[in-house]
């Protein structure tokens, strides 16, 4: 779509969905939020992009291929299981330790936010892999 | 943790192959080798362990509520099949580096033959039945991908899909008999159930698991009637049919009766089972083998035959026929594989594997002809070479047992003289003589392409002249493994004047008068083929035929290829079975509580009627979509009313995204129009009146129902303790959950891979 209104927007408006959408995944697990959330946020953010500047250009955002995007994230994913199995644990138990940072406190890491940021790029790849073909057409 | 590290270090290096490969490049099938050297290293320092009657195991937990563990048990036959397939692995993969090199796809034939070989050490090395069974379903896998490997071709996807179905289909089986064995000796583990052989014999069940398992074996050995699928498999390139379908793969089935023989052996019915299935194999597949003008399916068609001897041998059971078979095993391993890979040179150098345009050869490829020359010579079973050693054992064993000795004998005879005529046609044939005009001048092969054949081929001869490499330290070790006690073995050339040796030598006169008229024989014999032993191939066709007809039936009967009917069907499907339920379950009568709506509860409902009814009476696309939107966000607010606020998040962003999607296409849509009647439109408006009345039943029944309130306290309480987060939602989808969730992002991700395929294939109408 040729409209500056709206390229001009999505040049500034993109990178503050990407880190909202972040922030979303990140919050997720104490506050409204988590990978899928942040995930559709985050497409939205390229879709946007896409009806300003076309496919390819949001392509170029995007990095990688859409479905390159799909299996990563399910590797992320699934991965994050990999821990329990080396603690001798059954299958996706969620392995967490406290690490004490010193600007952010006591801070809980665990296998579950790897889990979501699966979930995450799944979503978002999903996402594009459909709106890039369908605006292509 | 030796054992997993050897496997899973397979599958790292598989993964790591095909990048290693774009800065390797020809020099990666020497660097990949490596790993297998490495693991035969480490095999082979288990040997002192292992002969001292020392049993390794490892155990990792993985679903002990079922009993199903990653556990390995390595004794002496789990580690002379260990060593075969890393030693092996290492020559084939230097070879294959050569062979295939410019091949577009190597970096992933890396891949898919280190898959195989870490999937086949997982085989012989499990302890736990559904380990093994899980490892030899990866090898099924990884023989269809590297038999399709020129998958361009459509001989080579057919042969890699029957394959495929014929192992899978037994695999099926084998997966049935291991529940069975696991359920009635009370343990997966093969360790416990080496010792409940007896039990095991006795019970009622144990008839069905044997066949159950024999099922597996013969497919994936290839036993008549199953056997077509192996020289289907010669598509694979050559270096594949070497590995797999000569020195390892097939054998599974072998270790497998092997492994089990101590707990469901020694009766009658494996007795008569093993060496029917046995004797039959070995008499078609060297039957076959003469008959082939195709180097590389007369060398499958004499494994077919080494197949049936080696079951043969195990099903006799006695402590000279497991003896026998593994001698027999590591002699076949040893120049079978020599062979194939020589057989891939020389199509290499002359681009051609018909033995009737070869002759000559050694002049041009000496090394090679040498190694050549050496298998065959291992193979027709003649001194000094490691194959005669093991067809004195065969033979031996054949006069020792107690009934029928003469036929088994006879059939054993008949099936040396022939195997003698096939490596006379595969391994001396294409070296001598003269030589014939060919497209390509034949040249000596590069290092990686003779080195495999002459080491293997060496070592038989080796072997042979030294029977002590390997009677105590290998062969011993395996036999006392299959037996269930310590059993010594030493092994010569000369035995003395005995009937084994006549018989023996009453082969090889058989042999060479056999050569001598073979194609005269052909030629008298190749009408019989034709009926008796194709028929597999045809009744797999055939069956094939008939799942495909009735798939296309089944399919032209539900599958309108309109989407207006699928949702007609299942809606209509889900209500009645809905409503059905309901009433059965006296679920209509009862108070229903109206009382306590609030006002803006009653105008979101309101609200929402109105946006439903209007996107079904407006006749513009744009007012349809703005009035599902109504919906879309009106539900999204009863979401937040009711404190769900992850859910209204999700609800309002995929509005969102359904709106641009509908953006998108609107373009690509046909003018608005009213294709169906007016009673189509009653018809659907009745139905969708009756899904939405029942739907509205059941939320009525549900809210009413007090549910048994664990599941969500105990979400609520261990939310934070037991997950670290207070969001239960988020909590229950990527911990308490994550499994279901792993499910759903998959089938969201196939979803994604189908949208694009639909868009990007653009499918040309049948006919076309």
């Amino acid at each position: 779509m040729d409209s500056i209104i709206l390229r001009t927007a999505a040049r500034y408006l993109m990178p503050i969905f990407l880190l909202f959408s972040v922030i979303i995944l990140l919050r997720g697990h104490n506050a409204p939020g988590g990978g899928f959330i942040g995930g559709l946020l985050a497409a939205g953010a390229f879709v946007f992009y896409t009806i300003a500047y076309g496919v390819a250009a949001a392509g170029r955002k995007l990095l990688v291929a859409p479905y390159t995007l799909i299996a990563l994230g399910l590797l992320v994913a699934f991965g994050s299981s990999i821990l329990s199995f080396f603690n001798d644990q059954p299958f996706m138990t969620g392995e967490w330790s406290v690490l004490n940072t010193p600007w952010l406190g006591k801070l809980h890491i665990g296998t579950p936010l790897v889990f979501d940021a699966g979930v995450y790029l799944v979503v978002i790849g999903v996402t594009t892999t459909i709106v890039f073909s369908l605006a292509e057409e | 943790m030796g054992i997993i590290t050897s496997i899973l270090s397979g599958f790292a290096l598989a993964f790591i192959a095909p990048v290693l490969y774009r800065f390797g490049r020809g020099a990666t099938g020497w660097i990949v080798a490596m790993l297998p050297l490495g693991l035969a290293a480490y095999f082979s320092s288990l040997i002192p362990q292992v002969c001292s009657g020392e049993v390794i195991t490892e155990s990792f937990r993985w679903i002990p509520s079922l009993g199903i563990n990653l556990s390995f048990y390595l004794d002496g036959l789990s580690l002379l099949f260990a060593l075969l397939i890393s030693s092996i692995g290492a020559l084939i993969l230097i070879y294959a580096g050569r062979y295939l090199s410019g091949h577009p796809c190597l970096g992933r034939f890396y891949l898919y033959i280190l898959m195989f070989m870490a999937s086949m050490l997982g085989v012989v090395l499990a302890d736990n039945l559904i380990t093994l069974f899980v490892f030899w379903e990866l090898t099924s896998l990884s023989s269809y991908f590297l038999i399709g490997f020129e998958h361009d071709r459509h001989e080579s996807r057919a042969a890699a899909l029957q394959a495929l179905l014929v192992t899978g289909i037994g695999g099926l089986a084998l997966l049935a008999g291991f529940i069975l064995l696991g359920q009635t000796g009370e343990s997966l583990e093969l360790s416990n159930l080496l010792n409940s052989g007896d039990a095991i014999r006795n019970h009622q069940l144990y008839t069905p698991i044997l066949l159950l398992v024999l099922a597996g074996a013969f497919t994936k050995s290839a036993q008549v009637p199953f056997h077509f699928w192996l020289p289907s498999a010669m598509e694979a390139p050559t270096p594949v049919s070497a590995y797999l379908h000569s020195a390892t793969m097939v054998k599974a089935g072998i270790y497998l009766l092997a492994r089990l023989s101590p707990v469901l052996g020694g009766t009658d019915l494996w007795l008569y089972s093993l060496t029917t299935a046995g004797a039959a194999t070995m008499v078609v597949g060297a039957y076959m083998a003469i008959q082939q003008s195709n180097l590389k399916l007369i060398l499958a068609y004499s494994t077919v035959s080494v197949l049936g001897i080696l079951t043969m041998l195990l099903g006799l059971g006695t402590e000279l026929a497991i003896k026998a078979a593994m001698v027999f095993l590591v002699g076949h391993v040893l120049y079978k594989a020599a062979l194939f890979l020589v057989a891939g040179a020389v199509d290499h150098e002359t681009g051609t594997r018909d033995v009737n345009r070869l002759g000559g050869l050694w002049r041009a490829m000496p090394i090679t002809a040498i190694a050549a020359g050496l298998a065959a010579l291992s193979m027709s079973g003649l001194p000094p070479f490691f194959g005669f050693i093991g067809k004195e054992l065969f033979y031996e064993a054949g006069l020792t047992v107690q009934s029928a000795a003469h036929l088994l004998t006879g059939v054993s005879m008949l099936t040396g003289m022939l195997l003698f005529v096939a490596a006379g046609m595969a391994g001396i044939r294409p070296f001598i003589g003269r030589q014939y005009i060919l497209h390509k001048k034949p040249h000596e092969p590069p290092v990686s392409l003779w080195l495999g054949p002459v080491l293997l081929a060496g070592s038989g001869l080796a072997c042979g002249v030294a029977p002590g490499l390997v009677d105590t330290s290998l062969v011993a070790p395996a036999v006392s493994a299959i037996i269930g006690h310590p059993v010594p073995v030493k092994l010569a050339l000369w035995h003395g004047l005995n009937p084994a040796l006549v018989i023996g030598t009453i082969t090889v006169a058989g042999g060479l008068g056999l050569f001598a008229v073979r194609s005269r024989l052909i030629k008298v014999l190749s009408p019989l083929s034709n009926v008796v032993v194709l028929s597999p191939t045809y009744l797999y066709k055939r069956s094939l035929d008939g799942l495909m007809a009735i798939a296309s039936l089944q399919a032209r009967i539900i599958q309108s290829g309109y989407q207006r009917y699928y949702l007609l069907i299942i809606f209509t499907v889900t209500a009645a079975l809905v409503l059905y339920t309901l009433i059965s379950l006296g679920g209509l009568h009862g108070p229903v509580n109206l009382s306590n709506i609030q006002f803006y509860e009653a105008g979101l409902a309101a609200l929402i009627l109105m946006g439903a009814l209007l996107s079904i009476l407006t006749n513009s696309r744009f007012t349809a979509v703005a009035a599902l939107g109504v919906v879309g966000y009106s539900v999204a607010l009863i979401y937040i009313i009711y404190g769900a606020p992850d859910l209204a998040t999700t609800q309002i962003l995929i509005e969102t995204l359904t709106v641009i999607l509908f953006v998108l296409v609107v373009y690509h849509l046909p003018i608005f129009s009213k294709f169906s009647s007016v009673a189509a439109r009653i018809r659907d408006a009745l139905i969708s009146l009756f899904a939405g009345g029942t739907m509205t039943a059941l939320v009525l029944k549900a809210t009413n129902v007090q549910f048994h309130p664990t599941i969500s306290s105990y979400f609520a309480e261990n939310s934070v303790p037991l997950a670290h987060g207070r969001n239960i939602v988020n909590v229950i989808l990527v911990d308490f959950r994550a499994l279901d969730t792993l499910g759903e992002i998959t089938v969201l991700a196939v979803a994604g891979i189908g949208v694009y395929a639909l868009l990007k294939l653009k499918l040309k109408p049948e006919g076309v």
